[in-house]
């Protein structure tokens, strides 16, 4: 920022000098300080709910801590040990995992197709654009409830149609998978939309004489898509991958509310790791030690997946980016 | 197609022949984005459009409706019954504070949006605008800072919140939200594109300070992409769930914390819940109705930059 001087001496009078002297003083504090103060309540509140949470959950992870109780001994990595040892604890994040992969491998995949359909001269462009995203206003909690009746076991409106086709009601509810399908159906519902529309702007950029070209070369409209499309919005795609790791391995919302106990089903089939942490911390045991030892584990794995993730998608990505002929 | 142009030029007419006749057969006109679309292409968006619709309807049908005929009929009749209003008046009449819960919702997630449009505005004014020593490094690590999964910091955050004797109250859910790092990135790429260098000059130049010319020059300037922001905000606020879950409980609830409530109590009657999910997801359908163009400019935008 320029800072905006007068020469002093240009200026007659003392009196006036001085009082200018201090105007220019404090206009040159304003504008050496005043960014900083511009920028500070961002790093205030994330240092506040983001950085100290974070670091904080390492040390109440090393010690007895009860909700009511307060801090106890120090107890190192006793409940890192015992929460490892816990079959539930896997059964946890067996299911985030099988969840998360159920629910973004199909959503990627849907809303590539439905960028590319909408990546065309429509008619009633916003209207269609609109469309796709009406699911992200509503609540994953009210999406928990909707979808935990559409998919009831013995009532609900899902087996009844699928009875009509002459398919057996399916226990979506009471089985593993099935109830993972389900849960992943409503990520599913509210997301895929919002990333359509990411993926339609990532489109929308790529220049057209790359299709001209490519036409000429004899592409068709598939050839078109593998070699043109999805090579030029990479980044997109890895940025859209990151975020739903990132969302996805904290799942909580929707299948808390699959069924009214929130346990994730009589045999635990439906809990997630982030269930499991609450349960620890706020349910019958109320032990903060453990439930802070199990987002430290769920930090490490959500990191851990994220790189994974980025490598992985670059490479696919990038195999795809050398196959079309580039003429230029 | 000026391309076809310049392949006759430097492949031959046979060339140019051969793409214009591909261009024409792969499509009515146009290549990617310019190619008008046929029939199967609209049947493929109105399936979509229905799958996203649909189970909004079906909420609305099973709240207008009654226990016993839900319980009846797993495929409900589409049209809607006649016990919306009688539904309305048990959840506002049940135990729980569901009134107290619309209230508490309005009032976090408008302060909260107030609140993020200012500081976000303020603070990507600063990042664009202002040059300041580290702004880079500070600018790179409010951007990585949204990788970071703070719902796992859950534990302390509740620790402090009942230490300072919070929790219960919707301070301990607006503080947290009060700005975000979405919202400083997206004012900081608005400003530098949008704002001219020579209008904050001249501000200064006549001798504004600092803030008087955000307030003045940088604010008014910034209109579109505040109001997104605050469009984005509202809507996050809003269906925020897990939080305020924890930290509210019964006592004090917002409107997701009050469905589960409404689950956990009435779940064998389903024109309750569903009249509670309408209840609390007709005010975001309005705004979707009236805002909704901007809510998709604003994803698509923020994509490209992003």
């Amino acid at each position: 920022m320029a800072i905006i001087t007068q020469d002093p001496r240009e200026t007659g009078h003392t009196g006036f000098r001085e009082r200018s002297a201090w105007r220019m003083r404090l206009s040159s504090w304003d504008a050496k300080f005043s960014p900083y103060a511009y920028v500070s309540p961002f790093f205030i509140i994330f240092g506040i709910v983001g950085l100290f949470p974070l670091a904080y959950t390492a040390y109440v992870s090393m010690h007895d801590w009860n909700l009511i109780g307060g801090k106890g001994d120090f107890v190192g990595f006793e409940n890192f040990t015992t929460v490892l040892q816990q079959d539930l604890f896997w059964t946890g994040l067996r299911n985030t995992m099988s969840i998360f992969l159920l629910s973004s491998v199909p959503q990627i995949i849907i809303a590539m197709f439905l960028a590319a359909v909408l990546n065309a001269n429509l008619r009633a462009k916003t209207f269609w654009r609109m469309g796709v995203l009406l699911p992200f206003v509503v609540a994953p909690v009210a999406v928990g409830l909707i979808f935990s009746k559409l998919f009831a076991d013995q009532s609900g409106m899902i087996n009844a149609v699928l009875d009509i086709v002459g398919v057996g009601p399916i226990r979506w509810h009471a089985d593993v998978l099935a109830s993972h399908v389900a849960i992943a159906t409503m990520v599913d519902f509210r997301w895929t939309g919002y990333n359509t529309l990411i993926l339609l702007a990532a489109m929308q950029a790529v220049p057209k004489d790359l299709f001209e070209q490519a036409v000429i070369d004899g592409a068709g409209r598939m050839r078109q898509f593998f070699s043109v499309t999805v090579p030029m919005i990479r980044p997109t795609v890895i940025f859209v991958v990151i975020t739903s790791t990132i969302g996805g391995l904290q799942i909580f919302d929707e299948p808390r509310m699959f069924d009214q106990t929130g346990q994730g089903g009589a045999d635990r089939q439906w809990m997630t790791a982030t269930m499991y942490l609450y349960e620890l911390g706020w349910g019958a045991q109320k032990s903060f030690g453990r439930a802070s030892a199990v987002a430290w584990i769920l930090f490490l794995i959500i990191i851990i997946i994220g790189i994974i993730n980025f490598t992985l998608t670059r490479r696919i990505a990038a195999t795809g980016a050398h196959t079309p002929r580039r003429k230029k | 197609m000026s391309s076809v142009g310049v392949t006759s030029q430097t492949a031959g007419k046979g060339a140019a022949r051969y793409a214009e006749r591909q261009l024409r057969k792969d499509s009515s006109a146009g290549v990617g984005p310019d190619r008008r679309p046929r029939w199967l292409t609209y049947v493929v968006l109105g399936f979509t459009l229905v799958i996203a619709a649909f189970p909004l309807y079906y909420t609305f049908l099973l709240s207008s409706s009654d226990a016993p005929t839900i319980a009846q009929n797993p495929i409900p009749s589409l049209i809607p019954g006649g016990h919306f209003i009688e539904n309305v008046s048990r959840v506002l009449g049940s135990d729980i504070k569901f009134w107290q819960s619309v209230g508490n919702s309005v009032i976090v997630a408008v302060v909260t949006s107030l609140s993020v449009v200012f500081f976000a505005t303020l603070a990507g004014f600063a990042f664009a605008k202002l040059r300041f020593k580290g702004r880079r490094g500070l600018l790179v690590f409010v951007i990585a800072t949204m990788a970071v999964p703070t719902q796992l910091g859950v534990v302390p955050l509740f620790i402090l919140m009942s230490e300072i004797g919070w929790t219960g109250k919707l301070i301990a859910v607006i503080v947290p939200g009060m700005v975000t790092a979405f919202g400083v990135f997206w004012m900081t790429q608005y400003f530098e594109e949008a704002l001219p260098a020579e209008l904050i000059q001249a501000a200064r130049v006549d001798g504004c300070s600092l803030f008087k010319t955000f307030w003045y020059v940088a604010l008014p300037a910034a209109k579109p992409a505040a109001a997104m922001l605050a469009l984005f905000t509202f809507v996050a606020s809003w269906t925020n769930f897990f939080w305020p879950f924890i930290v509210l409980g019964s006592d004090n609830p917002t409107l997701p914390v009050a469905l589960q409530l409404l689950q956990a109590s009435y779940f064998k009657d389903y024109s309750l819940i569903m009249t509670g999910v309408t209840i609390a997801t007709i005010p975001l359908i309005l705004l979707f109705a009236f805002a909704g163009r901007q809510l998709v400019s604003g994803i698509m935008q923020g994509s490209v930059k992003g």
